[in-house]
């Protein structure tokens, strides 16, 4: 297994060493004081990618315990973001208080003890029952339905889906014991380099666009031509899957179409809300929610479809 | 302490310096003017601000709420080495005004809340009173510089212990000083519309 993850790892990082020549390259070219913002947000954004391939690989190999807290960490990092653009108000500081501080880690301690029958319905059932609760005692009816609303999206999007990562080590797959973290591994290559070349292909060949009163910058060649390669890519990596070739190309099929969507839907959030970003915390990149858009719709769908046709648990 | 103070902060909030008009890097004495909304708010500033110039900037704060438990005294006087000001005139030692344009004349910026209480209404920000002016007209050197502090209020309410992580931002506009013959209603309606300019613009919700 840890053989396998160095291997992803030395082929990721060739092909940030090869970005970071291409976006140096560049940079000299044309863009030596600042000129170009393009090529400087490039740069920026390839700086991330190597922190976040580097972070990520050292939570892989600390095993369970440093993917749950990774992905804990991140789905609180989202999570402030999200609540940052709702309409929560003193009132909700309460509900607030044990979204952040009871919700989100009994969540990640749930999935980290394997215990599938309470985390799959923890936040949808009984988190969705008490926290309007909680919120109806502080006595404020103002926007009360939009309150909880919200936060109860929050929380799907930003602890529940995102807990879904961290609960593929959860499953057991005959023959595959032992290496279920090349799961992630496999989801996240796939998933975000579907969103990288989907960026690539939009910008060379990108004409028609799919959502324009959505996303600007997604287009139908963008969309086509990433989800065709990552596709092709997600294939190439069957070997580290429990999956068969065809399997797994059906299944970076299924991941690049639900990430697509993931984003179209997070954008329209942030039309709404006027913001071109959900944070900072990534240079180049937004917030943790722009980074994490594409998993957060595919991880659920990946686990479950894992879990149905492969586990045996 | 106070650097895990700082941690704590930006660990919460996340929170950003934006400079939108007033220079980081100036040497200049200054009066930072900012809306208050929560007993956290001269963190948030000291947080964001460079070190060059958060070693050189006190708080002014009112001495009744800071010297209600010893360990509030110990916070306000060696963690934030705050300014304790007597808000009721009626038994006051020393003039607030005068102790301030003291210590500002002496070169070492301040962070005052013109608003004089936390608001807790839905106004974003209450009338100012007037001290900021007759400091401002004491020390004329000063750049006054207006400070708007955003979603602090939701992260910690007036009451609340526990703050809720959020993100907040700090914005420092350009700064202003007092015309020559400038009434003090002048001024002041001028500097606090400089401080409700500072707030972002968000659409929709």
């Amino acid at each position: 297994m840890r053989s396998d993850l160095v291997t992803a790892f030395i082929v990721v990082a060739a092909i940030l060493v090869l970005a970071s020549i291409v976006g140096q390259v560049l940079r000299l070219r044309y863009s030596r004081g600042g000129e170009s913002a393009a090529i400087d947000n490039l740069n920026d954004r390839i700086g991330s990618w190597w922190v976040m391939a580097i972070v990520l690989f050292l939570a892989f190999l600390a095993g369970k315990p440093g993917v749950s807290l990774l992905f804990a960490f991140a789905a609180f990092a989202a999570l402030r973001e999200f609540m940052t653009l709702t309409n929560a108000t003193r009132a909700d500081h309460r509900s607030l208080v044990a979204v952040f501080f009871f919700v989100l880690p009994f969540q990640f301690w749930l999935v980290h003890t394997g215990w599938y029958g309470l985390y799959s319905i923890f936040i949808p059932v009984y988190v969705f029952l008490f926290l309007p609760i909680l919120s109806a005692a502080s006595g404020d009816p103002r926007n009360f339905l939009i309150r909880v609303s919200e936060m109860q999206w929050a929380l799907m999007i930003c602890v529940y889906c995102v807990s879904h990562v961290p609960a593929l080590l959860d499953l057991s797959i005959p023959g595959y014991e032992g290496r279920e973290v090349l799961l992630i591994v496999f989801l996240v290559i796939v998933v975000q380099l579907s969103d990288v070349l989907q960026y690539i292909w939009g910008k060379l060949i990108g004409r028609r666009r799919i959502a324009p009163t959505l996303s600007p910058s997604k287009t139908v060649e963008g969309l086509v031509g990433g989800a065709l390669s990552a596709t092709a890519v997600g294939t190439a990596l069957w070997w580290m899957t429990p999956f068969a070739p065809w399997q797994a190309a059906l299944m970076s099929l299924m991941l690049t179409v639900m990430g697509f969507l993931g984003g179209l839907v997070m954008s329209a959030i942030k039309r709404d809300r006027g913001v071109k970003d959900w944070g900072h915390a990534i240079a180049g990149h937004g917030g943790f929610v722009d980074r994490l858009d594409s998993v957060i719709f595919a991880a659920p769908v990946f686990f479950h479809v894992t879990r149905w046709f492969w586990s045996v648990a | 302490m106070a650097v895990a103070i700082r941690i704590f902060a930006r660990m919460v909030t996340a929170v950003r310096g934006l400079w939108l008009g007033a220079d980081p890097g100036s040497p200049a004495t200054r009066l930072y003017f900012a809306n208050h909304v929560s007993n956290g708010d001269f963190i948030l500033i000291w947080t964001v601000l460079p070190a060059s110039l958060r070693d050189r900037v006190r708080p002014v704060a009112a001495a009744d709420y800071w010297t209600r438990s010893a360990l509030r005294r110990f916070v306000a006087e060696h963690v934030f080495h705050a300014l304790l000001i007597d808000r009721g005139p009626e038994a006051r030692e020393s003039d607030p005004v005068s102790y301030m344009a003291r210590v500002l004349g002496a070169g070492t910026s301040l962070i005052i809340f013109p608003e004089g209480k936390r608001n807790m209404t839905d106004e974003p920000l209450l009338p100012f009173r007037s001290g900021i002016y007759r400091v401002a007209v004491q020390v004329p050197g000063a750049e006054l510089v207006p400070v708007w502090i955003e979603n602090l209020n939701r992260v910690l309410p007036k009451g609340a212990v526990v703050p809720v992580p959020l993100m907040c931002s700090v914005s420092f506009g350009t700064p202003l000083q007092v015309r020559a013959g400038e009434s003090s209603e002048a001024f002041l309606e001028r500097a606090r519309a400089a401080l409700i300019a500072l707030r972002p613009a968000r659409e929709g919700s």
